[in-house]
This record gives C-alpha cells, sequence and structure tokens, in this order.
C-alpha cells in the first residue's frame, strides 16, 4: 500500500506538514487562517515533526501490516480497511481508552485536543482521494507517497 | 559594553490579521530574528537581525509577513548615502575591513542594457527554432589555425576539446563557500544538460567523482584538494588566478566552516582555517604561468583542455594576450559584478571592470594578433538571462559561467550574506541544519530547467536572427546596436549605434 | 549616399552559370540569354560576368581588369602596375553605347607578368598579384580592379545585366565558363566597382542571398589578413574559399562541409571515423559556416561549384547535356538556353554541384 515516508536528509523542520495537516482535519479545512483563528480549540495535527536538529523528520501512522492498535481497540472503533489498507479511528465509536496509544510502537496516536475524547491519528487524507497534505506541502520534498518500501 | 549606532537595516512587517502562530518563520530563520514569545503565546521579530533573505516570507503558509527597507532616514544629504554613515558606524565599532558577499551591487552602467540584437527582415528569412534544427553545440579549448589532412583523413586529432550542448557553465563556487547540496544540485543539472560546473578551490567531494565528465577542476593559490585522482577527474582543468568580486585578493575560508567533509575534501585539519594566498607564489610572472599550464598537462598526458580564470582588470587585453601565448586552452574572464563567498566591500564595489568592455577588448585584442583561434572566451560576471548570453557570444565570447543565476535558481535571494554562513537557502552554509534545506533533487532539477529555459530563448533570438548555428554568432558584432553609449564606449565595443 | 564598402547593403539575386568540361569555348550569348530571362530578379542596379579561357593569347598572364573614374587614378596605377609587373599589352576594354548605361568608368585590360625582383622574399606571383590589388583598391582613389586572374576577366557594372552584356560585347569573347549575375540591392548610389561578380586571381563568385554570420565570417577573414573592403558577403565567400583551397590546401568537399556544415543530427548518423572529421571540421572552423541563405556559383581555372546553404533558403538548380553543366537561380534561366536537358535536378541544401574540366585536375 501507498504510505507516506520521511527523508530525514531533506527535512528542514519547517513543520509546514504540522500545519497544514492541522488544518485538514480543522472545521475548516479549506482556510488556514480560519482554522487557527476562528475554531475555537487549536486544530491538531496528526503528524509529529521529531526532531533533535541537525535530524528532524516527520512521523505519522505507519499503517502497520499487522496494527497493533486495531488488536488492541476496545471498541472495535480502530480498523484496517480490508482493501486500501488505510488504519482509521471511527470517532463515532471511539470511546477514548488510550489503549491504542499505549500499544502504538511509533508513538503515532494521540489524544485529540479538540475536546471530545477520542484517539486522533492520520488517516492518510483517505477522505480528499488524493496526495495527503503533508507531502503536498513539504517544500522539500522530505515527504514522498509511495507503495514502495522506501528507505532501509 | 558602549552604545551601537547602527540601526536595523529592513523592517519586518507582520499582519497580524494573518499570523496564525504556526513559527514556521521562527523555525526557518537562522538570524533569530523572529522570536516565539512564550508569555504571550505569539511570535514577535527582531528587526535588527533580518537580512532580508525572504525564507520566512517563502514559507510562511498565511503570507503574513512582508519585509521592508527600514524607513528611518538620515537627513538628506546627496554625499553622505545612509550606506556610507552606516559603514562608518559598523567599522566604528569593530575596527575591521567591511566583508560582504556575491557581487557588486553598485549602480554602475550596465552594458548589456545598452545593446540591441538584430533580428531578419524580408532581406534573408528567420528561422523558426521549432520546424528547423537550431544549434549551440559549442567546443571549449584550442583550434588549430588549420586542418590538416592528407588523402581525405585527419593527419592529427584537434587537441582535447570540452564539447557543451549550450554554451553557458556553473562558474567556480567551492565546496566550503558553498553547501555539498548546492554542489550536487549544480553537478546534476550539468550532467542533465550537457553542461560543466567548476569545483572552485574546494577539492571533489567523493560524492562528485562520478559527475567527472560534467566537471572542471579548478586549481587555485591555496591548491586545496589538489591529488592526481582530483585532476584526472575532470573533464579539463582550471587555474584560477582571481576572480571579478575581489580582483587581487585571495580566499579565506574560515575554519568553522571546515567540518569532517571539508576538511577530508580540501586536504586541511579540521577546523584550520583555509586561506588561499592573493597570487599563486609560484606564479610572479607570465613565464610562471606558462610552467603551471604545462605542468599540469603534463600531469594529465595533455587529455584536457587546460584554462586560467582571471578578472578582468585595467590591461585585461595584454593580460589575456599573454595567457593565450603562455599556453591556455581557454581563458576565463570574470567580471566586476561577478558573485563571491565573501570578499572585502570596498575592493567588491571599486576594483575591476565591466564584463562587457573587457571582452570586447579581449576579443578584438586576440583577433588583432591572429591568435583568437588558439583559446577559447568564457565570460562571467552576472549574466543575467539568456538575451545576456546572446550579446556576450555576438561580442566574441565562446560560452559564459553563470555563478549568481545559477544560485538564484537554487533559491538565492542575494541577501549578500554568504559571509555569515548561515544562509536560510542551505546554499552558502555548512551548518548541517541548513544544508539539508536545499535538497539536491530539487536543485538540479531547478538548475537544469534554467538552462533549458535559456536555452529556448536563445534558439528564439537566434532564429529571429537568421542564424541556426551559435558559430555565426560568435563575434558578429554587426548582431548588436550600441544605445545611450559614448563613441568611445562604441568603439571599445566595437559595435555601431542604433540606427546605423 | 555612402557606396559599397562603406556601407554594408542586402540583395536580392539571379545567378546563371554555364561551363563546357571538356574545355571548348563558346560564346557569351547564351549566358546573357538565360541571365536575360531572370530579368525581374534583378532592379537595374548591378549586373556582371564572369568568362574563363577569354584570353587564349595570354593564358600564362595576369589579367587585370580596371575601372577607372578619373584620368589621374590611370596614371597611378599604370605607375604601379609598370613598376610591378612587365605589360604584354594594355588597352582599353571594347564596349559599344547601351541607352540604358550611363555613368560607366573607362574600363581598362592589361596584360602583365611579374617582375622577378618585385617578389619580396617567400611571395608567390599570386601574393604579389593579391597584395597589388589590394592596393590599387584601397589607396588610388577612382581606381577599381575588377579582376586579376589569368585567362579570364570579370565584366560588371550599373545596370541590368543582360544590358551589362551589350555594352562589353560580351557575344564576341568565347569562353569555357560563363558566370553571371542579376543584383537587387535594397539601396545603393550605383557604384559600378559594387556590383557582382567579384573576383581575386582567378577565383570568381556569383552569390544570391544574405548571409548572417557575416560579421562572423569576416572577423575570422581578418584574422588571416584579408582586408574585406567592400563589406558583401561575396567578397567574405571568395576569401574564404581562397583561405581553405588555395592558402591552407583543404580538400574541396571539407571547404563545402565547412561553408555549408551537415548538421549535428546528420553527423551523429555518421560512421565514427567521418563523424570526428567532421565535428574536427566544425570546431575548427566554426567561424566560416555561412548562415543564412545563400546560393552560390564558384568560378576557376579549374571548373565550378555551385552550392546552397544547408537548409536551402535560396533556390538553385541545376541541369547537364553531353558536356555542358548548367546551373542557375531558376530551371527556365536553364531551359530558355537548353530546352531538354538530359539531367535536371535541384541540389539539396549544402549539397554541391561540382564540375571539373576533364584535363583540368582538381580545383585546388
Amino acid at each position: 500500500m501507498k504510505r507516506v515516508y520521511a527523508r530525514e536528509e531533506f527535512c528542514a523542520g519547517c513543520k509546514l506538514c504540522e500545519v497544514h495537516c492541522a488544518v485538514a482535519h480543522s472545521e475548516y479545512p479549506d482556510d488556514i487562517i480560519k482554522a487557527f483563528l476562528k475554531q475555537k480549540v487549536k486544530p491538531t495535527p496528526r503528524v509529529l515533526v521529531e526532531e533533535n536538529q541537525p535530524i528532524s523528520f516527520a512521523l505519522q501512522c505507519r499503517h502497520c501490516d499487522d496494527a497493533p492498535c486495531t488488536k488492541a481497540c476496545i471498541s472495535g472503533a480502530m480498523q484496517k480497511d480490508p482493501l486500501t489498507g488505510v488504519v482509521i479511528n471511527d470517532e463515532s465509536r471511539c470511546v477514548g481508552c488510550w489503549t491504542c496509544i499505549l500499544v502504538c510502537p511509533f508513538g503515532a496516536v494521540q489524544r485529540d485536543a479538540g475536546g471530545h475524547k477520542v484517539a486522533s491519528k492520520c488517516d492518510l487524507c483517505s477522505t480528499n482521494g488524493g496526495l495527503p497534505v503533508c507531502v503536498q506541502n513539504c517544500p522539500n520534498d522530505a515527504l514522498v507517497f509511495t507503495d514502495e518500501l522506501w528507505g532501509r | 559594553m558602549t552604545l551601537s549606532l547602527s540601526t536595523p537595516d529592513f523592517l519586518i512587517e507582520r499582519n497580524r490579521d494573518r499570523c496564525i502562530n504556526c513559527r514556521v518563520c521562527v523555525r526557518q530563520c537562522a538570524n533569530e530574528a523572529h522570536i516565539w514569545d512564550e508569555e504571550e503565546q505569539r511570535v514577535k521579530s527582531d528587526d535588527a537581525l533580518c537580512v532580508d533573505c525572504q525564507r520566512c516570507v517563502t514559507l510562511c503558509p498565511t503570507h503574513a509577513l512582508t519585509i521592508r527597507k527600514y524607513p528611518l532616514e538620515f537627513r538628506e544629504n546627496a554625499n553622505w548615502s545612509a550606506n556610507a554613515i552606516k559603514a562608518i558606524y559598523k567599522q566604528a565599532e569593530s575596527g575591521g575591513i567591511l566583508l560582504t558577499g556575491m557581487g557588486n551591487d553598485q549602480p554602475y552602467p550596465i552594458f548589456w542594457d545598452h545593446l540591441l540584437l538584430n533580428a531578419s527582415q524580408v532581406t534573408n528569412p528567420s528561422i523558426d527554432p521549432l520546424r528547423e534544427p537550431m544549434e549551440l553545440k559549442t567546443f571549449l579549448g584550442r583550434k588549430p589555425e588549420k586542418l590538416m589532412m592528407r588523402d581525405g583523413k585527419l593527419v592529427e586529432d584537434m587537441p582535447p576539446q570540452l564539447e557543451l550542448e549550450v554554451p553557458i557553465m556553473f562558474s567556480a563556487m567551492s565546496y566550503g563557500s558553498i553547501s555539498l547540496n548546492a554542489i550536487k544540485s549544480l553537478a546534476a543539472a550539468a550532467e542533465k544538460t550537457g553542461i560543466m560546473y567548476n569545483t572552485g578551490e574546494g577539492g571533489l567531494h567523493k560524492d562528485l567523482y562520478k559527475y567527472g565528465k560534467n566537471t572542471i577542476v579548478q586549481v587555485a593559490s591555496g591548491r586545496f584538494g589538489v591529488h592526481p585522482q582530483y585532476l584526472e577527474a575532470g573533464a579539463a582543468i582550471e587555474i584560477k588566478i582571481g576572480q571579478g568580486a575581489k580582483p587581487g585578493i585571495g580566499g579565506h575560508l574560515p575554519g568553522e566552516k571546515v567540518g569532517l567533509e571539508v576538511s577530508q575534501t580540501r586536504m586541511i585539519p579540521e577546523g584550520t582555517d583555509a586561506i588561499s594566498p592573493a597570487p599563486h607564489h609560484d606564479i610572479y610572472s607570465i613565464e610562471d604561468l606558462r610552467q603551471l599550464i604545462y605542468s599540469l598537462k603534463e600531469a594529465t598526458q595533455y587529455r584536457k583542455p587546460v584554462g586560467v580564470k582571471i578578472a578582468a582588470v585595467h590591461n585585461i587585453a595584454a593580460i589575456a594576450s599573454g595567457i593565450a601565448r603562455a599556453g591556455a586552452d581557454i581563458i576565463a574572464i570574470d567580471g566586476f559584478r561577478g558573485g563571491t563567498g565573501a570578499a572585502p566591500l570596498r575592493t567588491r564595489d571599486n576594483v575591476g571592470l565591466p564584463i562587457e568592455l573587457a571582452l570586447a577588448a579581449v576579443d578584438s585584442r586576440l583577433r588583432e594578433e591572429g591568435i583568437r583561434n588558439q583559446v577559447s572566451l568564457v565570460i562571467g560576471g552576472s549574466i543575467r538571462n539568456s538575451a545576456d548570453i546572446v550579446k556576450a557570444i555576438a561580442l566574441g565570447a565562446d560560452a559564459v559561467y553563470i555563478g549568481t543565476a545559477a544560485l538564484i535558481s537554487l533559491g538565492c535571494h542575494l541577501c549578500q550574506k554568504c559571509n555569515t554562513g548561515k544562509c536560510n537557502w542551505g546554499i552558502a552554509t555548512q551548518n548541517p541544519q541548513l544544508v539539508k534545506r536545499l535538497n539536491p533533487e530539487i536543485g538540479a532539477e531547478r538548475a537544469a530547467n534554467l538552462i533549458s529555459a535559456w536555452e529556448h530563448e536563445i534558439k528564439e533570438l537566434l532564429g529571429g536572427m537568421g542564424i541556426n548555428a551559435i558559430e555565426s554568432l560568435r563575434g558578429n558584432r554587426l548582431m548588436l546596436r550600441g544605445i545611450g553609449l559614448s563613441d568611445r564606449e562604441l568603439s571599445i565595443l566595437g559595435v555601431m549605434a542604433a540606427g546605423e | 549616399m555612402l557606396r559599397e564598402g562603406q556601407v554594408r547593403i542586402p540583395s536580392g539575386c539571379a545567378i546563371s552559370g554555364i561551363m563546357n568540361k571538356r574545355g571548348e569555348v563558346f560564346s557569351g550569348q547564351d549566358i546573357i540569354k538565360s541571365i536575360a530571362l531572370m530579368h525581374d530578379r534583378s532592379n537595374g542596379l548591378g549586373g556582371g560576368f564572369a568568362a574563363y579561357g577569354i584570353y587564349p593569347d595570354y593564358p600564362e598572364h595576369y589579367a587585370f581588369h580596371l575601372y577607372y573614374e578619373e584620368q589621374a587614378a590611370k596614371e597611378k596605377t599604370e605607375q604601379k602596375l609598370n613598376s610591378l609587373f612587365h605589360v604584354a599589352e594594355s588597352g582599353k576594354i571594347p564596349t559599344r553605347r547601351v541607352s540604358s548605361i550611363r555613368q560607366a568608368p573607362l574600363a581598362w585590360r592589361y596584360f602583365v607578368r611579374p617582375k622577378p625582383e618585385s617578389l619580396l622574399e617567400d611571395e608567390s606571383e599570386d601574393e604579389l598579384v593579391v597584395r597589388t590589388v589590394m592596393h590599387i583598391n584601397s589607396q588610388i582613389k577612382g581606381a577599381f580592379v575588377v579582376s586579376s586572374g589569368q585567362n579570364m576577366g570579370a565584366f560588371k557594372g550599373v545596370g541590368f545585366p543582360e544590358d551589362m552584356g551589350e555594352y562589353f560585347r560580351l557575344e564576341e569573347y568565347k569562353g569555357n565558363i560563363w558566370l553571371a549575375h542579376g543584383r537587387f540591392p535594397t539601396n545603393t548610389p550605383g557604384w559600378w566597382g559594387g556590383a557582382h561578380p567579384f573576383t581575386l586571381l582567378d577565383w570568381s563568385i556569383v552569390h544570391n542571398g544574405e548571409i548572417s554570420s557575416y560579421g562572423a565570417n569576416k572577423r575570422y577573414l581578418e584574422m588571416f589578413g584579408y582586408r574585406l573592403t567592400m563589406q558583401t558577403d561575396t567578397e567574405a565567400i571568395t576569401y574564404a574559399f581562397d583561405l581553405l583551397l588555395r592558402k591552407q590546401n583543404v580538400p574541396l568537399d571539407i571547404a563545402i562541409a565547412t561553408l555549408a556544415a551537415p548538421f549535428w543530427r546528420d553527423i551523429e548518423r555518421m560512421d565514427p571515423e567521418r563523424q570526428k572529421l567532421f565535428k574536427t571540421v566544425r570546431a575548427v572552423y566554426g567561424s566560416l559556416l555561412l548562415n543564412g541563405p545563400f546560393s552560390i556559383i564558384l568560378g576557376s581555372n579549374k571548373g565550378i561549384v555551385a552550392l546552397n546553404d544547408r537548409l536551402k533558403l535560396r533556390s538553385l538548380v541545376a541541369a547537364s547535356q553531353g558536356d555542358f553543366l548548367y546551373v542557375a537561380s531558376e530551371e527556365s534561366a536553364i531551359r530558355e538556353i537548353c530546352p531538354n536537358p538530359e539531367r535536371v535536378w535541384a541540389p539539396r541544401g549544402g549539397e554541391p554541384v561540382i564540375g571539373l574540366f576533364e584535363e583540368g585536375g582538381n580545383l585546388v
């Protein structure tokens, strides 16, 4: 399946991926200014730039083939789509027990800061059907979206 | 500490209606002009630190930033400009030489902008480059005066030549003065477009050997990174005598830029200053240059053209003639607008000659002496666009070097702070955090795009003139007319006035 | 108004050439008829002819054709000629009254041999002649050398070519090569010396076109000592041939590949040896490439070469019939004098038509 891979050697650490991810998953996905300034709770990015300069890279859910979060989920909200392979948290079923956060080996699941008690994680922008916004907006091509196994 | 009299050069304007406090600007400014105020939970700026490199402006996702010239004005004075006063404040504080980066920015005349190109009308047809072949292939190197043939076969091979698909090359910029990613970008772009890049006096990093056939390796006064494999690796060797931004001045790469890889490539201890002497200490005269030229030819079995790069100075025509007679295959002349990683400000802004005049004088002189075909002429020193190139070739150049333009294609915004090592675009820096910002894949594509775009434009201009091979433009000064020039300037340029 | 040499004047033209490969001579009537058919390709501001084999009585003598605008020029020129050469015979070039021909200069010819003592060290007779021609043309006001080759001569002036032929009574001459030129200059004060063909020694060139590489060609030729006083393409082409063929002994096919070089894309398709050869030719002689439209006929005592630019931007047709070879700007100009040639063809751009005398050997 297609995944987002980080190319650490080109990550400028600007965190534009975080900014655009937060907007895409906000109440105003098409208006960055409203998303940040009008929405009551600051939008949360589902990608996080890990950094210890000069090293930095963006990390998001790896959509594991054998995803521990789906197994650990107590309500069946966390599911891997058998067709696309995308691991998605059905927020209507999520009870906010944080078991998924505990088991994720990458630390890629977070608590949603938006007020409702659900787990928040990368959905590969599967609702917009195209390139994930983090990849789209990376100024240095440090993120790629590909089905080839990237890197080591 | 006493009071500093320096005032900011730029004003950072932040539109608070648009700023989302995402802190991209804070993270991108190596000069730390943008600051995160934890208490106020918002971004603020310090104008005094801004160099107007526009990295923050370009990356700001909401276009909330603008940089302006600082509005503070001194009392109007036609003699004492703000720059003149500020320079004195700076020197009164530091007691040192003023340093700067990039090329001469003073308002001297730009002769390219006083030259107009010809086009065909009626008496001969213009040529459409989309329909007809349009040939830009260029050979750099010594050409024999005549072809020796026997029984329809060549008696001897041509002396070694550099073959260019477009008469453009990336000029010398060393590893040290610019980042490895910047060099990788240019090397890959050169390979892609069939042209050359030049190592400068930085040696050849191990990752760059694969671009050998598109590489000109430089031998300069510090002889950094020169060893047999290095000389063999390139397609040509260039002896650097001087550069347009700082004729008569050597180079100084401060120790903080000499990290492990730079140190290995230059073959000097890590952290030591790399000082290139002002002259080559084995070249105090023209006959010494001849020795070095032939030493390098000998070392490479006469298989590679050896060029000499000099800055355009007053007596340029005679110097060039001497270099041709000393055995150089290529002479590169760098005009006074040529860029640099670091130069004394007063040298940069006051020494040398405009490349247009230097080129015209040298080409005319070499032809008068009947030795123009013995040597190829490459000029640099602020070629800004394809029309400048066409004009340069019509004046007599074989090819041009582009340095500043190439860096602009990689993102350079001409903030002239290369010497600080804080290049926010990852170009003129060795700071790994900044170097990462230039992805050589993107860089190579952008630089190659620039060459292709100019290639198309050169073809259009040639076709308009009814010319379908670049060699028919070379030295064809009838294709130029001068506008707004004195008789003296016209005669030096060897062109007629517009209307004649 | 500035005259030819003081200013560069672009022109359109008609050209025609006839040769007999066995060297048999024939009258100038045919060439006049041929060029006259292309009347509309010239505008009455220039016409001329070059004829070879016309002076069988003086085959070894250099035949100087001179135009004088004033008597003083004639005296100075003759002084110069007498000092350097033995003059075997001289006299006025015969003309007849033609109503359209006006302001003709005095036309005089001299058959001369160089005095051995006139030759500078290492100077050949040809070089002495060239030196003398350059001297007269640049130093003696009102005098102009029209041609200076052996057993050949040029006849040219301001007017339509057919009128010029009549004026110079060319039907009375018999030659084995005849070249003709009708000119359509865009502006000219009408100077007889500025008409074509242009000659040097026994080279003569008639040319149709305006080469856009002139500035590059000129400055390259100047490096080899040529002074391009006429500022015409024809002059530049003549000197290019002279440099390559006479001075540098380059084979004819290479000279042609220099002036109308094959495209790089064609060179890429050649076998490695030819590829290297043509690459070298283009690299070494790039400045002699003739760019822009042209069709030319080069005449010499050895034969003719007709050539188009490599894009074939000017018309050029060739035909053969028996021992005769014809080349002209238009097919009609050939059929006018040879209605049913055995072969008619339009040479491709850069592909030469070469006609050599069977007895004459090589062109160089």
